[in-house]
């Protein structure tokens, strides 16, 4: 027998789980042999992403019990097996199947259970309940069969459950018995703006309905019959109208309940029997259910620390602050939220465009925030719930809390810098102001170590931006620059070294790297710098100085594939080609057994090019036209369009035209990055210019001018930046547009970012192109008109010296290509083999 | 050691790498500063033999190579990843004979789909 005492769990939800593993970091298990009973047949996981689960996140996901945590020495759990007796006075529990445990101390983290409004037919088959696993897969089997659902409950769970509904597809309908949602938590503006934002999303939203019967259904499963004398009906029926706890083992047992149920507890957790600690929903301190899994949290703290003799000062209470998302809309409640403290001033932000709604209460007197109601936009949370928890002073006019924030002001809200080192940052996990300082100053500089070393931001998440203003703010005060240098050997950003090399007139990496950087480069600042050089000077890439800067792709002008082989693209301006072109495409793809594929901006691509072969294919394509495409290159790739007015019944100007001017103009230009353009016909935009960095759509009084849009991994519909231009208009704001991107953007920055990222956004950069604010106006379009001059077809000119061709073979001292270039048939056409293919070609 | 030559010393550009064959086996030379460098042309990460196209330089002093393909960077003198200490390729002696270069396969050889 071991000599350590008996520590008894009654419950494995979050709050029982966490308490595991506060005991067993403050070194509990040298001191107690620790049993645990869950009632459920999985251990703890965690309830407050429950809806994720009908939107594909796994049980196993949910889990909060890493793998083989209650298999370690001195802790077992023990599952599907409920406690059904606690004898006090034998100081032992009894569960359903017979297991008879005793115990020194015991700790009840039973939790709490979905109240159910005694309606009459309330427990008719498909009205269910949402708190565990179980449930939802009783839900999900339920909506099966379902075409229409109803939560009875608008609160926070209640809310969480109807995208559960819905993500299921049924048509869904919320049932709230107080005139509005969230009642608790955010106040009447803050409820008609979520109530608003909700119903946008397909979910009916009924306030002010006592449910009063629920009966055969009307062509559905059931009927909701409601006081006013409306119905409802509906198919399936969801409870989540509350929470009460679950004290009926403390209640058969003796402990002191309160009047409206909860175990009564002390600071300690302590309930009327020393020997029995209670924690979590179930528990009942200062007559108040903390119904929320931190300040669960923190009571199983105060439980470790009592049970370990640790000094410490218990559970205070918590801050009920929250912040969520509900069905994709941020809502967040600070304090006192409904300005209930007496001679409590108000302040409103009501913007029905954005759908935002925000309110601030503060006292009396100014000098303390109380409150706040955010929805549709939470970004303040974090700020004003410190100022709410430090007594931090709002400023003068408290309105500028919540208000907008123009362009080019300062950001407002609090700095990190204001607040105490014992400001509680992250609620979760308990993290202070001051852990995360001293981690910072012991090494954490980033976002990964810091969440790992503290825990702070890994619970809800709700303090992440808080976080990093903290970490931002420690870094500058221990001096650690917040770098924007593109690599080691250069201390400057990409748009320092573009006005560098502009300005200081610098033609060469080498001249680059004396001036202004040490060592010998690498494959960031080469490559960053070729490019900028190329932008600035437009000289031939591989003109010997430039040549070593270049990735593979632009020094072999074709882009490598993943077996060293690689693709070319001729250039096809404005997707228009004619059929001898094609024809040509069609027999060189034939004579070197190319694989073909038409590419996303009307072009074809042709792979499996050896590098020994790529002079004779462009030579071909040269010959008979072609020119190259700068698919390789951060240059402009396609000019989309559609075929315009020229054929279409609808299109108003020539599109195809327009792309083709626009194509040959800026074809080769070096960038930050890509770039992609297209011209549409007409406003039914078949050539999708609204996905491209330059888009054009063509009007009956001009072209309408779109900018900084995205597709890929970040999509990003352009904005409008200039309406009916004329041809010449057009190509001149275009100009000054691209060169301006040239000349501000960071490396690899698409337009999209560059100008989100720009101080004063599209406003800003709509004064420096069409009101020229600058006075830049003449110097950018005098800058993209040299460039245009110097334009030439690299391949051509590659072609034309026999120098440059010999560094297209794979090896010096044989014309033998790469054996380990396979190719196997696919569909009719190449492409790479596998490795085993490889092996057994190999044998063959 | 068996030395075998690859090219003329001046066809070796600075900072722009070469592939050579010698026997069966791909190697990469590389010039920096007028030393020449000789390692495997075939990266283990993309399993494409594509070494002597990546971009010159140095990190933290250290001369390296990138690859074209996912950009890990190996030593041109040890040829470790700077990356991933568990993976490295193999250097190979190297120098100029009568104004050709020559380059011997050093041990060892890493395995290599030739």
């Amino acid at each position: 027998m071991s000599n350590k005492e008996s520590l008894v769990v009654v419950g494995n939800g979050m709050v029982g789980h966490r308490f595991i593993e506060q005991l067993i970091q403050a070194g509990g298990l040298d001191r107690y042999q620790v049993t645990v009973f869950g009632e459920e047949s999985r251990p703890a996981y965690d309830r407050v992403q429950l809806s994720s689960w009908f939107t594909g996140t796994s049980a196993e996901e949910l889990s909060m019990v890493p793998e083989g945590f209650y298999e370690q020495d001195g802790v077992e759990l023990i599952l599907s097996d409920k406690v059904c007796t606690v004898d006090r006075e034998l100081c032992e529990v009894l569960s359903e199947s017979g297991r008879k445990v005793s115990y020194n101390k015991l700790v009840l983290a039973t939790g709490s259970y979905p109240f159910v409004p005694p309606v009459p037919g309330h427990d008719r088959d498909g009205c269910l309940v949402y708190r565990t696993i179980d449930d939802l897969e009783a839900i999900a089997e339920t909506a099966r069969n379902s075409k229409v659902g109803a939560v009875v409950g608008g609160g926070l769970l209640g809310l969480e459950a109807a995208k559960a509904l819905k993500d299921l597809g049924l048509e869904t309908h919320v049932v709230e018995f107080a005139p509005r949602l969230m009642a608790v938590q955010v106040d009447e503006g803050g409820g008609q703006m979520l109530r608003r934002k909700i119903e946008n999303l397909g979910v009916k939203i009924h306030t002010s309905k006592n449910t009063q019967n629920i009966v055969d259904g009307d062509g559905t499963v059931h009927q909701m019959q409601f006081a006013d004398g409306e119905v409802l009906n509906t198919d399936l029926v969801l409870f989540s109208a509350g929470i009460r706890p679950r004290d009926e083992l403390a209640r058969e047992c003796g402990l002191e309940l309160g009047e409206r149920g909860g175990i009564v507890i002390n600071d300690h957790c302590q309930t009327s029997d020393t020997n029995v600690y209670s924690i979590g929903e179930c528990a009942l301190w200062s007559g108040r259910i903390f119904g929320l899994v931190a300040p669960g949290y923190q009571m199983g703290q105060a439980a470790v620390d009592h049970l370990l003799d640790v000094e410490s000062t218990g559970f205070t209470g918590a801050d009920m602050s929250t912040k969520l998302k509900l069905m994709g809309v941020d809502v967040a409640s600070v304090g006192d939220a409904q300005a209930r403290t007496p001679g409590a001033l108000s302040y409103r932000l009501i913007d029905e465009e954005k759908e935002v709604y925000k309110s601030l209460v503060v006292s009396g007197d100014k000098k303390k925030v109380l409150g706040a109601v955010l929805v549709g936009d939470a970004e303040e949370y974090g700020s004003l719930l410190q100022m709410a928890l430090n007594d931090i002073k709002p400023p003068q006019n408290p309105a500028e809390l919540i208000l907008p924030q123009g362009s080019g002001e300062a950001p407002k809200g609090l700095g990190v810098a204001a607040l105490p080192t014992t400001a509680q940052i992250c609620s979760c996990f308990n993290v202070t102001k001051g852990d995360l300082t001293g981690a910072v100053a012991g090494g954490c500089q980033d976002m990964t170590s810091l969440k790992s070393e503290t825990s702070a931001s890994t619970g809800c998440g709700g303090c992440t931006a808080l976080v990093k203003q903290v970490l931002d703010h420690e870094l500058e005060q221990l001096g650690v620059e917040v770098k924007k240098d593109i690599c080691e050997h250069f201390p400057y950003s990409r748009q320092d070294l573009y006005h560098l090399v502009r300005v200081g007139e610098i033609k060469s990496f080498h001249e680059m790297l004396e001036k202004y950087g040490k060592g010998k480069g690498c494959d960031i600042c080469k490559p960053t710098i070729g490019s900028i050089l190329a932008s600035c000077w437009n000289e031939y890439v591989l003109k010997t100085e430039h040549a070593p800067l270049q990735d593979t792709n632009d020094y072999f002008l074709a882009n490598m594939q993943k077996d060293g082989t690689y693709s070319v693209v001729p250039r096809v301006p404005g997707g228009e080609i004619t059929p001898e072109k094609l024809i040509v495409i069609g027999e060189v793809a034939r004579d070197y057994e190319l694989y073909t594929k038409i590419t996303g901006g009307q072009r074809i691509d042709l792979f499996g090019v050896r590098v020994n072969d790529l002079p004779a294919v462009w030579k071909r394509l040269v010959d008979a036209g072609f020119e190259t495409g700068h698919a390789y290159g951060k240059s402009l790739r396609t000019v989309k369009s559609c075929v315009g007015q020229t054929w279409c019944r609808y299109g108003v100007l020539d599109s195809a035209g327009m792309a083709i001017r626009v194509e040959q103009r800026y074809r080769g230009l070096r960038a930050p990055h890509k770039v992609k353009m297209a011209v549409s016909g007409c406003t039914r935009e078949c050539a999708e210019a609204q996905s491209k960095d330059v888009g054009i759509i063509a009007t009956e009084k001009g072209w309408n001018l779109y900018v900084c849009g995205n597709g890929g991994m970040k999509p990003r519909h352009a904005d409008l930046f200039a309406t009916e231009l004329s041809d010449e208009q057009l190509i001149k704001t275009i100009d000054r547009f691209m060169m301006f991107y040239l000349r501000t953007a960071g490396r690899l920055q698409r337009t999209s970012v560059w100008m989100e990222n720009l101080e004063g956004g599209l406003d800003y950069l709509k004064e420096v192109i069409l009101e020229d604010s600058l006075g830049l106006g003449a110097q950018l379009e005098a800058e993209m008109a040299a460039n245009v001059d110097a334009y030439q077809c690299e391949w051509k000119t590659t072609l034309e010296d026999p120098e440059k061709l010999k560094r297209f073979r794979h090896f010096v001292n044989t014309d033998e290509g790469d054996s380990n270039v396979v190719f196997v048939k696919e569909r009719s056409q190449i492409r790479p083999a596998s490795q085993e293919e490889k092996i057994i070609a190999k044998s063959a | 050691m068996e030395w075998a030559t690859v090219c003329s010393a001046g066809e070796v550009t600075e900072l722009l790498g070469i592939g050579a064959l010698i026997f069966d086996h791909q190697v990469a030379v590389f010039k920096v500063d007028g030393e020449l460098y000789a390692i495997d042309n075939f990266d283990p990460f993309s399993q494409a033999n594509v070494l002597s196209r990546g971009i010159v330089g140095d990190l933290k002093g250290e001369l390296v190579v990138a690859s074209p393909i996912y950009k890990q960077h190996f030593s041109l003198k040890a040829g470790t990843c700077l990356e991933d200490g568990t993976v490295s390729i193999a250097v190979h002696p190297v120098r100029v004979q009568d104004g050709m270069v020559q380059v011997a396969l050093g041990s060892p050889v890493s395995q290599q789909a030739a």
